[in-house]
């Protein structure tokens, strides 16, 4: 699978997500800058996390408009892999891929630490070599990650297994205070993924994890 | 001519940074507030066109950049300089 990986000015997790791709899986990737707009070589598509347009106005609120957006949309529309880690998950929200919002964390502050995720729908490319249940562990690195949706949308994902990761139900595991403790979310189609934790920075055991890998893996269908 | 655009979330939307500053007032002695919503206050300058003009392009740049309809509303209104 030739993935890109998107880069957007303020992106800063671009670098670790290619470095999966290149050097862990040994598999092709290119940098893709936000104004080109031809993605059909590719048959995946990652938006990384960082800052992109420096959070302006709202997270992920004008990198949406940004020219590449209408080939994701478009390609996600037509059925390829689009993965959104963080910032990314942001994006995929504000361009209407993903449903709910992501407002600030409750505690007004931003997190930057290890949380524990919980496996909750298997059924994904991203999650299909892993286990109901099975436990991650990943940091992550937000201040508007607290995931929100209205009582008929929250139904609706539980409804339609679309909670790809919760955090964990321990007392402090779920720090941002995401409704339903939602970690990671799928389309409809279950080809679009949004997570607000970050598997690419927890993909070597020197980096004190590598059950990023796990999602990457699985996405890939690498054993 | 020029629009004020007033940005806040949707009832029913947790605002913790207005929980914060609602703490921080009571904190320092001003009671009697039942709670604070933050938002956002954006102006818009126009040249040579009309109110009505001057208004739908306000609401359309709310519409579909400036609010998020999941969890904000917007009101505005067009004032002459």
């Amino acid at each position: 699978m030739h993935f890109a990986v998107i880069v957007f000015p303020g992106s800063n997790c671009d670098h670790d997500a290619f470095h999966v791709f290149r050097h862990i899986l040994d598999a092709p990737v290119d940098f893709v800058w936000h104004r080109d707009t031809d993605l059909k070589k590719y048959d995946g598509i990652l938006i990384p996390g960082g800052f992109s347009y420096g959070d302006y106005l709202r997270t992920g609120a004008i990198a949406r408009f940004s020219p590449v957006m209408e080939s994701v949309i478009k390609e996600a529309k037509a059925g390829k892999p689009v993965f959104g880690i963080c910032n990314g998950f942001q994006i995929l929200i504000e361009s209407g891929l993903l449903s709910g919002a992501l407002i600030v964390n409750k505690d007004v502050r931003f997190l930057s630490q290890n949380v524990t995720l919980e496996v909750e729908s298997t059924d994904s490319i991203y999650t299909q070599s892993l286990k109901k249940g099975d436990k991650l562990t990943m940091p992550i690195a937000h201040k508007q990650g607290n995931f929100i949706a209205d009582e008929d949308t929250l139904k609706m994902l539980q409804d339609e297994d679309r909670i790809a990761f919760r955090y964990s139900k321990s007392k402090k595991g779920n720090p941002n205070g995401s409704i339903d403790r939602i970690a990671g979310v799928l389309n409809k189609e279950r080809n679009v993924l949004g997570m607000m934790p970050h598997p690419e920075r927890a993909s070597e055991s020197i980096l004190g994890s590598e059950d990023g890998m796990q999602i990457f893996k699985s996405m890939m269908g690498v054993p | 001519m020029k629009a004020k655009i007033y940005i806040s979330y949707k009832e029913g939307i947790l605002d913790p940074q207005g929980k914060t500053v609602n703490h921080a007032l009571d904190a320092i002695g001003i009671k009697k507030i039942n709670s604070v919503r933050m938002g956002k206050y954006i102006e818009m300058d126009f040249n040579g066109i009309t109110k009505d003009q001057a208004s739908e392009i306000t609401d359309e740049s709310c519409r579909k950049l400036l609010a998020n309809p999941n969890t904000e509303t917007y009101t505005f209104e067009i004032v002459e300089k």
